[in-house]
């Protein structure tokens, strides 16, 4: 008898998503979709706001990554207005981006997914999470919440609110650093340094060892990437130009200010989430597992398989093993937690390298600014992938037209084929229990939605 | 002896529960005090079972019921109610859930532009724009959590602080109601007031204010109202500076911009924001716009859509 499974909400990600489930007559998976069950309107309601009041409006998009928002938003207004930034302040700003991203990849990995794989896919759903983590190992657990929330203070201490960020300001940064707040910063990021190569040791010996079957096996689908690299081809979270890599390995390069002639938006009735594809490519958009078209995936791996190489030597060594085990481009849906750590690593060393540059406490971190019309592009590399902000702006400087593609879109449609895939191979003959639909949520937590 | 907590977060970012995570070191207090039998952020309970095979939602019953977000669709009408019905306290976290937040500034503008907008931009395919279950269908505005259900404690914030979340948590552990401060930004601000000034336009926030060095500290610098930035600081609710007290914008000299709603709870920041500047001499027509005095506070049906024009 044919019948759906419907998994909602999906848990231990950022938002609102369900998963349903068709089973056919035999019990097996005849389709498997992805629903995002929310839609807020900001591309709308931020029209005719003042665009300088924006950056400080978009970051509530996002309560986990609205450092990146923010910084985008601040990024497109900058170019409305005609403004470049003092070098000072683009160093803060990136700081803070690049400390932002250290923290929500601890957030990440320890809070929403470790459980899985420290606790175990099939236990009961009562203690497969961080409180369960912290009953059974409190050691880590205590270590985990002091690192994090350091890093988190950071951000509060001397950019004022670390969640729903202010201190960006469109042609620059509200306040500079000071010496001694260079060396306080600078002490913590290399005390996190050591914190983050400790987790990758941890994941790569104690963690997924024992899933590596799986790993190679869950949500495993072949997709092109996106990603931003600097001028040298090095992974960049900051700046550069945008990579887009086809299936097979091979990639093109575009300045995000075309980003409309490279990408298109997909629009599906079961989900509120727009799903872009790669529109360059001249294959249109298709879901078919045996057939995907247009489909690239963006986030962590994403942007470590598209980068030639990374530009601090530790998280560069991590790199190099990963291609040794894994190849370029690694497809495994779960590789997602393994670069996320190399990540980790590299937005650490990157913070440290800011911080040693004695130019980021320059006392100008503002330029001159006048509201003008004008357009422009923003665009930083969010945790969950690369992030576009697009406005455009009347003589008065007031928005009348944005259009945003959010990092965890891109995601939706492989998000959408990897669950396929995992159910389909997991589900047999109608039979489901709990760990093994989890086991379906997995496909979709490491995607970091 | 633990509490039961259950949480759900309706048309939210998730900052409210990021700042939860942020209470450091004394999260694992709290995670030792309370149990918590739903919460979708860290927790895998399901609305319809662990195998999705139960007809209706069904979160298990809990003493304190947390609730983000405002209420934009049917899912988030119906599981708010779902919510009262199983918990014996329901506090509204987060601006948000109290007054509307960022997401209400949408009621300034009728659902189907909305919609027109987001699926009609240039990167976009052509659709019919129109969306079958289990997507839900969005309610014609946003709303505040009480709205639509009795909230027996408020939280504002966006996010709160995470000292006013774990005092929250912890008065309601021991059995007693928190408290709100009951001051204004400008009550607990550190700059320096003059008093009336010569000001008489307001400036847009296109430079950073006046200080005589970055070293000066915060009690040196003169009131950015007074140096003419809108600051929202009279009609804000003071708080978000948490323990510190000091208000986290001003701490990045940053005017403020009304994130924790109204100092009374149901007052309008915009006409009180307009009174404060026109008892002041400041001419309000140098404000570029308006809905953003109700940034935070859109619901309760303050920012509607304009009446479209009549035709001639």
């Amino acid at each position: 008898m044919s019948r759906e499974i419907h998994i909602q909400p999906i848990t231990r990600i950022e938002g609102h998503a369900s998963i349903q489930i068709q089973l056919n007559e035999a019990g097996d998976v005849q389709d498997a979709r992805v629903n995002i069950m929310s839609l807020r309107g900001f591309e709308k309601f931020i029209e005719g706001k003042p665009a300088e009041e924006v950056p400080r409006i978009v970051s509530r998009i996002c309560g986990i990554c609205p450092w990146m928002h923010h910084l985008a938003s601040n990024k497109a207004v900058d170019r409305c207005f005609g403004v470049t930034p003092p070098p000072a302040a683009q160093k803060l700003r990136e700081l803070m981006q690049t400390i932002a991203h250290a923290e929500d990849k601890l957030l990440h990995f320890f809070f929403l997914a470790a459980a899985d794989f420290v606790i175990g896919p099939d236990a009961d759903y009562s203690v497969r999470n961080v409180i369960g983590i912290a009953k059974a190992h409190p050691e880590l657990a205590q270590k985990v919440v002091h690192m994090r929330h350091r890093a988190k203070m950071v951000l509060e201490k001397f950019a004022g609110k670390a969640i729903h960020p202010i201190a960006g300001v469109v042609g620059g940064f509200s306040k500079p650093m000071l010496e001694e707040d260079r060396r306080e910063i600078l002490a913590q990021m290399r005390e996190l340094l050591d914190f983050a190569l400790f987790t990758l040791e941890f994941a790569k010996t104690k963690v997924f060892p024992p899933y590596m079957e799986t790993i190679q096996s869950l949500g495993v689908i072949r997709t092109g990437f996106i990603g931003t690299v600097d001028a040298t081809g090095a992974l960049n979270l900051y700046d550069g130009r945008v990579r887009l890599m086809k299936p097979d390995g091979t990639f093109t390069e575009f300045d995000v200010q075309d980003y409309a002639d490279v990408l298109g938006e997909h629009v599906e009735p079961y989900s509120y989430a727009k799903m872009p594809y790669a529109k360059v490519w001249n294959e249109g958009f298709c879901l078919d597992e045996n057939n995907p078209r247009g489909i690239y995936r963006a986030n962590t791996l994403a942007r470590i398989n598209v980068a030639d190489r990374i530009a601090t030597p530790r998280a560069q060594a991590e790199l190099e093993e990963f291609r040794e085990k894994f190849g370029r481009p690694a497809q495994a849906t779960l590789l997602y937690h393994w670069a996320r750590l190399i990540e980790e690593v590299y937005a650490c060393e990157h913070a440290i390298e800011l911080l040693e540059d004695p130019e980021i406490c320059d006392p100008q971190v503002r330029a001159e600014v006048e509201p003008r019309a004008g357009r422009g592009v923003g665009s930083v590399e969010a945790p969950r992938g690369t992030l576009i902000h697009d406005y455009s702006t009347d003589e008065n400087g007031l928005i009348t037209r944005a259009n945003l593609i959010v990092g965890t879109t891109h995601n939706i449609a492989p998000m959408n084929l990897s669950v396929k895939q995992a159910a389909r191979s997991l589900i047999h003959q109608g039979v489901v229990d709990q760990g093994l639909l989890n086991r379906v949520e997995m496909a979709v937590r490491a995607y970091d939605p | 002896m633990s509490v039961t907590v259950a949480s759900e977060w309706l048309n939210a970012c998730s900052g409210c529960e990021i700042s939860l995570v942020d209470l450091g070191e004394r999260l694992l207090d709290v995670l030792n005090l309370v149990e918590i039998v739903h919460m979708p952020v860290l927790l895998d309970h399901k609305y319809f079972g662990q195998t999705g095979d139960k007809k209706h939602v069904d979160i298990p019953e809990a003493e304190v019921g947390l609730i983000s977000g405002g209420i934009r669709n049917e899912e988030h009408a119906h599981i708010a109610a779902h919510m009262r019905s199983r918990c014996k306290v329901i506090i509204a976290l987060g601006t948000c859930a109290t007054h509307g937040g960022i997401p209400a500034l949408a009621n300034s503008f009728p659902v189907s532009d909305l919609l027109e907008r987001c699926f009609t931009t240039e990167s976009t395919d052509e659709n019919p724009r129109t969306f079958e279950p289990p997507v839900p269908q969005l309610l014609d505005r946003c709303s505040a959590l009480d709205e639509h259900i009795a909230v027996d404690v408020y939280l504002p914030g966006c996010p709160p602080h995470p000292d006013q979340l774990f005092s929250a948590l912890t008065a309601l552990v021991q059995g007693t109601m928190p408290e709100l401060p009951a001051k204004s930004v400008c009550d607990t601000c550190p700059t320096v007031r003059e008093g009336k000034g010569k000001l008489t336009e307001l400036r847009r926030f296109l430079q950073n204010p006046f200080y005589s060095s970055p070293r000066e500290p915060l009690d040196k610098m003169p009131c950015l109202l007074e140096q003419g930035f809108l600051c929202m600081g009279p009609v804000t609710r003071a708080g978000c500076g948490g323990d510190a007290t000091t208000p986290r914008c001003i701490a990045a000299r940053v005017p403020c911009r009304g994130c924790y709603g109204p100092v009374r709870h149901d007052g309008n920041p915009m006409l009180d924001m307009l009174n404060a500047l026109a008892s002041n001499g400041i001419d309000v027509k140098s404000l570029p716009e308006f809905p953003s005095l109700l940034r935070f506070a859109g619901a309760h049906r303050l920012l509607r859509p304009s009446r479209p024009r009549k035709e001639r």
